[in-house]
């Protein structure tokens, strides 16, 4: 028979496994979506002075 | 051993949820600290990219709240000498010491960095000024040393608008100045207030309040002067390109109804406090929390209007 250890301690590791992936994966969407934003603020300028011309 | 004590054992050996890992940022903190800064962004002159925008706020609120985890790392000592700080992460044996001070370094590293990529290294530079002045002037030096402790930790508490106006502007003005000079003058009436009705335990933790070291009598005359100096600053406010007629309405009738309140206070003995528990002083708390919130409140109301022609001084 396995040995089934269910303590308070693993729901606080869990939790903090968890919480952990959730912020990083968080982080991640957050560094794609400024780079997705800069990338377009870099090219903003010129499409404007492009149709200025 | 029973089930209780094993319950109790594995608390206290650092096993902390995600949870406790996350109070040690002080989310109430982060709160105004998020509030202030967002206000700050947006009455800017300068528009900002949404997702630049939010970062930038998040950033912001990383950095305080990693300013809370090295102050936790720092007054853990006192925090389990007094009753409020009892259940924080580190005294009650959730997260170890050197934990606090790990997140809290690394945290603050990362805000700022992240800060100055999302937005500019102004912003950036007074988020590390931020941090610096919170945890090494006021919480390291002066907490412990002077009753004018809250006056200082004030200024810490009231940089995030201006951080929040260089992430659009990449720069310091008058507005952002005075959004500034308006938390720091609204903190010690507001923290004095609440240490005239409870029973601070600073004494304690060697902690000098200015209601311990030079009296409750002298506490009343320090909320008074301050009030005074906070109608001002408020009032110059709402005469920048940020205040319009709607801003200066709410902060006269504010500041009245506030130097009103600070009058009170002023004006009673220990005696008619203790008489009516403190009527006057829980009064002028209460109010306070209302007065920062709805003055910020109402210069995001004149930004949201100027884009109908109808918000500032025209």
């Amino acid at each position: 028979m396995a040995i089934k250890a269910e303590h308070e301690m693993h729901k606080r590791r869990f939790s903090r496994n968890v919480g952990l992936g959730i912020v990083l994966v968080g982080f991640v969407a957050l560094v794609y979506g400024l780079t997705v934003a800069k990338v377009s603020e870099l090219y903003q300028p010129e499409a404007s002075s492009e149709a200025n011309q | 051993m029973t089930d209780a004590s094993i319950q109790s054992t594995k608390t206290d050996t650092g096993e902390a949820g995600f949870g406790d890992y996350f109070a040690l940022l002080k989310p109430r903190v982060m709160s105004l600290v998020v509030f202030t800064a967002l206000v700050g962004l947006l009455v800017a002159p300068v528009g900002v990219n949404p997702v630049v925008g939010l970062a930038s706020i998040l950033f912001i609120a990383v950095g305080g709240g990693a300013s809370g985890a090295l102050n936790m790392w720092w007054d853990a000592d006192i925090d389990r000498k007094m009753k409020r700080t009892l259940t924080r992460p580190i005294p009650s044996g959730k997260v170890e010491e050197g934990e606090a001070f790990a997140i809290g370094i690394t945290l603050s590293v990362m805000a700022v960095v992240m800060l100055g990529l999302a937005a500019n290294l102004m912003a950036a530079a007074l988020l590390a000024f931020t941090i610096f002045f919170y945890v090494v002037i006021y919480t390291m030096w002066l907490k412990r040393w002077t009753p004018q402790n809250i006056v200082i930790g004030g200024a810490a508490g009231a940089f995030p608008p201006m951080i929040g106006w260089a992430v659009a502007t990449g720069g310091i003005s008058i507005e952002s100045v005075l959004m500034f000079a308006l938390t720091f003058a609204w903190t010690p009436p507001h923290f004095w207030a609440l240490a005239l009705f409870t029973k601070g335990d600073y004494a304690n933790a060697g902690v000098p309040m200015l209601t311990v070291t030079h009296g409750r009598k002298t506490t009343r005359n320090h909320i008074l002067g301050y009030t005074f100096a906070l109608a001002a600053v408020a009032i110059a406010l709402g005469l920048t390109s940020v205040g319009g007629p709607t801003y200066m309405v709410i902060a006269l009738v504010l500041n009245a109804m506030f130097i009103k309140g600070a009058w009170d206070v002023f004006r009673r003995t220990d005696a008619d406090s203790e008489a009516d528990s403190h009527k006057a002083e829980r009064g002028l708390f209460k109010l306070s929390l209302a007065y920062l919130f709805l003055h910020y409140g109402a210069l995001l109301v004149e930004a949201s209007l100027k884009p109908f022609g109808l918000g500032g001084w025209g």
